[in-house]
């Protein structure tokens, strides 16, 4: 799945703060590193070879060292200043994290599952709040904030290009504020450990213009698309009479599982299976077929159904923009 | 029969007394005394700290070789996108056994089983303190880690990594047995590490040999004193945790369960209590090697002795209010983050001080460069990095961004293989000679040392970059579409050059203990007692137990009296002195040799793994295990009648 | 430093003396009580891992109470009544145990056998007080976390009372049977220390089990 990825790429102020205190530790730590090597190397070159045979030099047992003494103990206090500077430079910047004003913040409730993200939008209008999966869109310039649970295990988000991770903790809320300031998709991954599937359990977090957004809130708010022609209508009754109503919803239908990613507007998302596959006709279709070939251990079913049938399945979840 | 008790007069004849140094006939029976019985059941029944010792040290290096090549498998997995070479479930179990035997196989009994065998040399005494405890530890350790592999081989082996989060780790999510073997593994390495400890600390406090007040120990015994204290103050975290863990999957409480009012961050906090000091007291060992080594390759004692002392006892203590760095992606509040990262910052400065005086040592010496001295250096790039990148973790909000990445990863190879296992080659290096005789060879020592520098660089530095670009650890593949590949096959390369160069270790090994060129007691010249006798070492360490005048013993004139006298030969006699100074206190009778510490463990082994299948072995497992105990206790007649001959009352 | 004298000279006349090169630790004891000895420091060992087990187990129990709002989640606190019976039971044995370690220092075999029958009686009254205890904690490990938190306390607890108990027992047949020498003076002199530690750990789990709760 395409999408950027870089800690040190930030496109909104958290990771931006982040990203320069992170710059400023490792210029102070490059200086660390190569003066305390610099005085190893001079040592080693200074120091006059010896064999196992060399009397060894014991006035240092009777005699003190001032020299020496002295240079130790201004190379510790040099370095505690630095530790200073960069305690310092950490606890401005945990504070400048939390300063992030959350006026007319876009909330977003993040449920992680064995392995893929449900996401649910809210609104100050219940009628007006909408779930989706693996895949957030935010406005530009807004900021957001996400309220972090889980149903099952631990898991923890992050989204590199615009903060650090948060993690998911059954019995526990937490919370991550961000704002993207460049449109574009970022990936995000879970970074916690959560079992087999863990290394695909990736989403898309896609900042765009407001309008755009708007846009895309809008057409996520409606409920599915009716069928337009027999074909899905098909698609659309083996999906309810089948198992797949069992686990996934597909608001204004009867379809209202829970266990499962909601599939009211798959089409209109970028991957499948929590970026595991790329969104289109084929994916679908090997996915509803043997979802364990891309995500082995996935808590989904194998469906090998008639060729006929997969095809109308496959028309029908296409249809969901 | 009831027994009476009447206190016997010592009636010993003076010739029945140790203390002449040449060979003469009462040395020739101390050493028969003190030597291990012949054959297998002499193996079994074995006591001696030098027996222990290298049979401790041996079983680590093979479980670091194993879990070498687990890692291999994992680089081989890595090195390219969408690999489909090993799967998830297997690449779980191997990441997973890689962490878990590493630190609690390897890493921390190594150090413990050096100093086993090196202690009551460096100490100037003929045993440790509890050696049949220390029999019992081993016999433990190596049964654990049998335990562990053979669950790997029929595929039951843990898989939720090394610190085994629950709820992941709990009933719920993880089914089956896995999760119970690691919290088992768990529960044997504890005993046998706490065994070890509790006897590395009563050996050092007692058994120095007169005169080495502890301002006069060896820097190795000091850091191995204060990693036994500390292993006995975080161990039983981790023990009571894992304990936790095992019945809340079998027994059905709920420690860890947020739905009936447990909390999984209730195992994170136990854990790390532990987990933090543990990477220390992988660490602080390291640090005691280096000190030794630097000082006989320096030609002159460690600059700044006591403040080496005070830093190693610095880090121990900071180090227990280190474990919520582990925790900061949680929702742990600020200002508690804010202390913790404090704290991440101060304990650099005691590992910033002993850095500095090594090399002020290094700067006022005169070098002797040796391989073992190559290992040590190779600490001073290597850890220093790792340390800096540690700071870096530190820092509450760069921790969220790398915090369970590949930069984590990175970090703590830097900072264990460079701060523990480059020392420990360099230590295997200097004191193999003394072990078996032989020097180990130079040529193939450099070759080892080149490749192990350059592949481990070449495997580990990549991953800080992988991690800044946003690849999670403990994933088992990714998509080609992340980029991660180059890097990733890079440090698959640098794995393997590792692997070569301890391929090249082992035939080293094995060459130099057949031809390598006999050592002498000394070669390196250094000023520590463990090379003021043979090499191998007598089974009784020293025909005369030598009289410390000094913290350089055999760099410094001898002094009158140099050496101990009057220890019965023909019965386990140490001189006991007294906790600070040193002086003689009593004379102790060392334990014997015997099965009953082997046997001891078997019985717990089968409570230990039976336990995992249903809790009510722990009441009828722990039967033969009290037998066992008692006839382990029970004095026999014959040893009795010969100690009260030598008995004298206090 | 290391022209200190190590060995100040009225050690050397009492005991043993520098013989020329030597110095003749022949006449030392074979044997001694208290922190000199090595196996007081085995002992101080494991009192001092198991004192950290409980130490962690207590903060554990108050971890959990911040964590749930309700404590003890929704069940009546242990009743006390046995608890109480058994902590007077306890500290009542530190009597006999502390005559039995002097009679112990003093060699003087009968008393000691006598002191540790009447130890073993009093351990084996609190073994039994122990199961009322159970019986009447009010919940069962697996119902909450309070529960499983309160039976890990007391169970850890009961390990020690019968391991001691276990110790004691075959100390005394030992002391009964032979064979005897002096170290096993010393011996008893351990089990005694140790058995003041299990007694001294129960006073703050007792605290944390049946009064925290109330409070
Ligand atoms: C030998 C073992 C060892 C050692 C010595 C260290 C040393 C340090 N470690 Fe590391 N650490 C581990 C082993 C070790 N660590 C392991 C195994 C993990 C991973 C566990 C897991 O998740 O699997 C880990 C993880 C880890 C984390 C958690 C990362 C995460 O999961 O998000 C953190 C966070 O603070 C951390 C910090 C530190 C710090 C501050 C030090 C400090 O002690 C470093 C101090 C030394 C120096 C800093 C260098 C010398 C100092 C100077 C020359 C002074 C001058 C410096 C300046 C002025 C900048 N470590
Ligand atoms: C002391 C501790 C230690 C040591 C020495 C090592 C050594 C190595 N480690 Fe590891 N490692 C850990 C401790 C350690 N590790 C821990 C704690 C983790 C975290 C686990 C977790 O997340 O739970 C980890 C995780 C870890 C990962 C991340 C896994 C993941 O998150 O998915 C990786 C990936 O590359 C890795 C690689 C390596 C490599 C290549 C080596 C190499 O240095 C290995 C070198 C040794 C060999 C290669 C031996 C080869 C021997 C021979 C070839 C001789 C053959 C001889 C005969 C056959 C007779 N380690
Ligand atoms: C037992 C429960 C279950 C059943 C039955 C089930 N699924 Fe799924 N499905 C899941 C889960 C869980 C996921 C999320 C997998 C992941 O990403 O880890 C999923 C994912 C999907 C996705 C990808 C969703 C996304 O947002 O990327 C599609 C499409 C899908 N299922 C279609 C179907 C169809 C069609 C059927 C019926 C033929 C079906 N599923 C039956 C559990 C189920
Ligand atoms: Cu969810 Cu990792
Ligand atoms: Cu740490």
């Amino acid at each position: 799945m395409k999408g950027l990825i870089h800690a040190l790429e930030p496109a909104g102020p958290q990771a931006a703060h982040i990203a320069s205190l992170w710059w400023f530790a490792l210029a102070l730590c490059a200086l660390v590193f190569v003066a305390v090597l610099g005085a190893l190397f001079v040592a080693l070159r200074r120091a006059p070879r010896a064999t196992g045979g060399t009397p060894p030099d014991v006035t240092s047992l009777h005699a003190p060292e001032p020299g020496a003494r002295r240079s130790v103990i201004g190379a510790v206090a040099l370095s505690s200043v630095g530790l200073i500077a960069l305690l310092v430079a950490s606890v401005a910047t945990d504070r400048a994290l939390a300063q992030l004003s959350l006026v007319d913040a876009i909330g977003i409730e993040v449920v992680g599952h064995q392995w893929w993200w449900d996401v649910h939008y809210d609104d100050a209008d219940p009628s007006r709040t909408f779930s989706t999966a693996n895949e957030l869109h935010i406005p530009v310039g807004r900021p957001v904030l996400l309220t972090l649970k889980s149903d099952d295990v631990i898991h923890s988000f992050w989204v590199p290009n615009l903060h650090g991770k948060k993690d998911l903790i059954p019995g526990r809320t937490t919370t991550l504020q961000l704002q993207a300031d460049k449109p574009g998709a970022y990936r995000g991954q879970c970074a916690e450990f959560c079992g087999a599937q863990h290394a695909f359990m990736a989403f898309l977090v896609i900042a765009e213009a407001p309008d755009a957004y708007q846009k895309w809130a809008e057409a996520q708010r409606k409920p599915a698309r009716e069928p337009i022609d027999p074909e899905q209508a098909r698609g659309r009754d083996l999906f309810l009479s089948g198992s797949c109503m069992l686990c996934h919803a597909i608001q204004g239908t009867p379809a209202n599982g829970r266990k499962a990613p909601d599939l009211t507007h798959l089409a209109s998302r970028t991957t499948l299976a929590a970026g595991r596959l790329a969104n289109d006709a084929g994916n679908l279709r090997d996915w509803i077929e043997d979802p364990q070939r891309f995500k082995p251990g996935v808590n989904m079913p194998a469906h090998h159904v008639p060729e006929d049938q997969i095809k109308a399945l496959v028309t029908y979840l296409r249809s969901l923009e | 029969m009831s027994a009476t008790w009447d206190s016997t007069v010592n009636h010993q004849p003076l010739d029945r007394r140790d203390g002449a140094t040449g060979a003469t006939a009462a040395t020739d029976e101390l050493e028969r005394t003190w030597s291990e019985r012949p054959g297998l059941a002499g193996w079994i029944c074995a006591v001696g700290h030098k027996s222990i010792g290298k049979r401790f040290i041996v079983t680590a290096f093979c479980f670091f070789v194993v879990a070498g090549l687990l890692a291999v498998a994992m680089r081989l997995q890595l090195a390219r996108p969408d690999s489909k070479l090993i799967g998830p479930d297997l690449y779980n179990q191997i990441f997973t056994l890689h962490g878990t035997t590493m630190m609690f196989l390897f890493a921390v009994p190594v150090m413990q089983a050096m100093a086993v065998y090196l202690v009551p040399l460096m100490i100037g005494t003929r045993n440790s303190a509890l050696p049949r405890m220390t029999a019992y530890g081993y016999w433990m350790y190596l049964f654990g880690g049998l335990m562990i592999f053979t669950a790997f081989a029929i595929d039951m082996s843990p898989d939720n990594g090394w610190f085994s989060y629950p709820p992941l780790a709990g009933p719920e999510y993880s089914s089956g047995k896995r999760s119970d073997f690691w919290a088992q593994l768990i529960t044997f390495t504890e005993v046998s590490g706490l065994i070890v400890s509790v006897d590395l600390i009563t050996t050092i406090f007692k058994l120095r040999a007169p005169g080495m007040t502890l301002a006069r120990m060896p820097l190795f015994v000091w850091a191995m004193l204060v990693t036994a204290f500390m292993i006995i103050f975080a161990m039983p975290a981790v023990m009571l945790a894992s304990t936790m863990l095992i019945m809340d999957r079998l027994v059905g409480t709920h420690f860890f369960n947020a739905a009936a009012g447990g909390d999984p961050l209730l195992w994170q906090h136990l854990f790390w209590f532990f987990g933090h000091p543990e990477v220390y007291f992988i660490f602080i060992p390291g640090l005691g090697f280096m000190s030794m080594i630097i000082a006989t390759f320096a030609r002159r004692p460690v600059f700044g002795r006591a403040a080496m002392v005070l830093s190693l006892i610095a880090t121990a203590f900071f180090s227990f209010g280190l474990w919520v760095h582990h925790m900061f992606a949680t929702n742990i509040p600020e200002v508690g983050k804010a202390f913790f990262t404090a704290m991440s910052m101060m304990i650099a400065i005691p590992t910033a001080v002993q850095i500095f005086c090594w090399i002020a040592t290094l700067w006022k010496g005169r070098l002797h460069l040796r391989t073992p001295l190559y290992f040590i250096l190779a600490f001073f790039f290597i850890l220093l990095l790792g340390g800096l990148t540690g700071l870096i973790l530190g820092a509450v909000p760069l921790d969220l961004q790398v915090h369970d990445t590949y930069f984590v990863v990175a970090h703590l190879h830097y900072v264990l293989i460079g701060g523990a296992v480059f020392p420990l080659f360099g230590a295997w290096y200097y004191w193999f000679p003394k072990i078996t005789g032989r020097m180990m060879g130079e040529r193939l020592g450099r070759w080892n040392f080149w490749l192990f520098f350059i592949g481990f660089n070449v495997a580990f530095y990549p991953m800080h970059h992988l991690g800044l670009a946003g690849m999670p650890r403990r994933v088992y593949t990714y998509g080609a579409e992340t980029g991660w590949g180059p890097l990733n096959l890079l440090s698959t390369v640098g794995g393997a050059m590792i692997a070569v160069s301890v391929l090249l270790f082992i035939v080293n090994v094995v060459k130099s203990r057949r031809h390598g060129e006999p050592a002498g007691d000394n070669p390196w010249g250094a000023a520590s007692l463990e090379w003021a006798t043979a090499s191998p070492p007598p089974a009784c360490n020293f025909r005369a137990i030598p009289v410390v005048w000094s913290e350089e013993p055999l760099w410094e004139p001898l002094r009158r009296p140099t050496h101990v006298s009057g220890l019965a030969v023909d019965s386990r006699e140490v001189v006991s002195t007294t906790v600070l100074d040193a002086q003689p206190d009593h004379r102790y009778h060392s334990p014997s040799p015997t099965p009953w510490p082997f046997i001891a463990a078997i019985a717990t082994t089968v409570m230990f793994i039976a336990s995992i299948f249903t809790p009510w072995a722990v009441v009828w497992g722990s039967i033969p295990i009290m037998i066992a105990m008692i006839a382990w206790f029970w004095p026999r007649a014959g040893e009795t009648r010969k100690q009260l001959v030598l008995e004298k009352r206090p | 430093m290391s022209d200190k004298p190590v060995f100040p000279p009225d050690r050397l006349d009492t005991q043993g003396a520098v013989a020329g090169e030597t110095l003749d630790v022949a006449q030392l004891p074979s044997y001694v009580f208290g922190a000199r000895g090595i196996m007081w420091w085995g002992t101080m060992g494991v009192v001092a891992i198991e004192g950290t087990v409980f130490a962690m187990a207590i903060a554990t129990y108050f971890y959990l109470r911040t964590n749930g709002d309700t404590w003890p989640m929704g069940v009546p606190a242990p009743d006390l009544r046995w608890g109480v019976l058994n902590t007077l039971i306890m500290l009542a044995s530190l009597l006999p145990n502390h005559w039995t370690l002097h009679r112990a220092k003093a060699h003087d075999l009968g008393r000691v056998r006598g002191g540790m029958l009447v130890c073993l009686v009093m351990g084996a009254a609190f073994i039994l007080v122990r199961v009322f205890e159970f019986r009447t904690l009010n919940v069962s490990w697996d119902s909450n976390a309070y529960g499983s938190i309160v039976w890990m306390l007391l169970g850890l607890h009961t390990v020690h009372l019968l391991t001691d108990f276990g110790d004691t027992l075959v100390l005394y047949v030992l002391m009964l049977t032979g064979p005897l020498e002096g170290r096993r003076f010393v011996d008893v002199a351990e089990n005694a220390e140790y058995w003041d530690f299990v007694v001294l750990a129960w006073l703050p789990v007792f605290a944390t089990i049946y009064i925290a709760p109330r409070f």
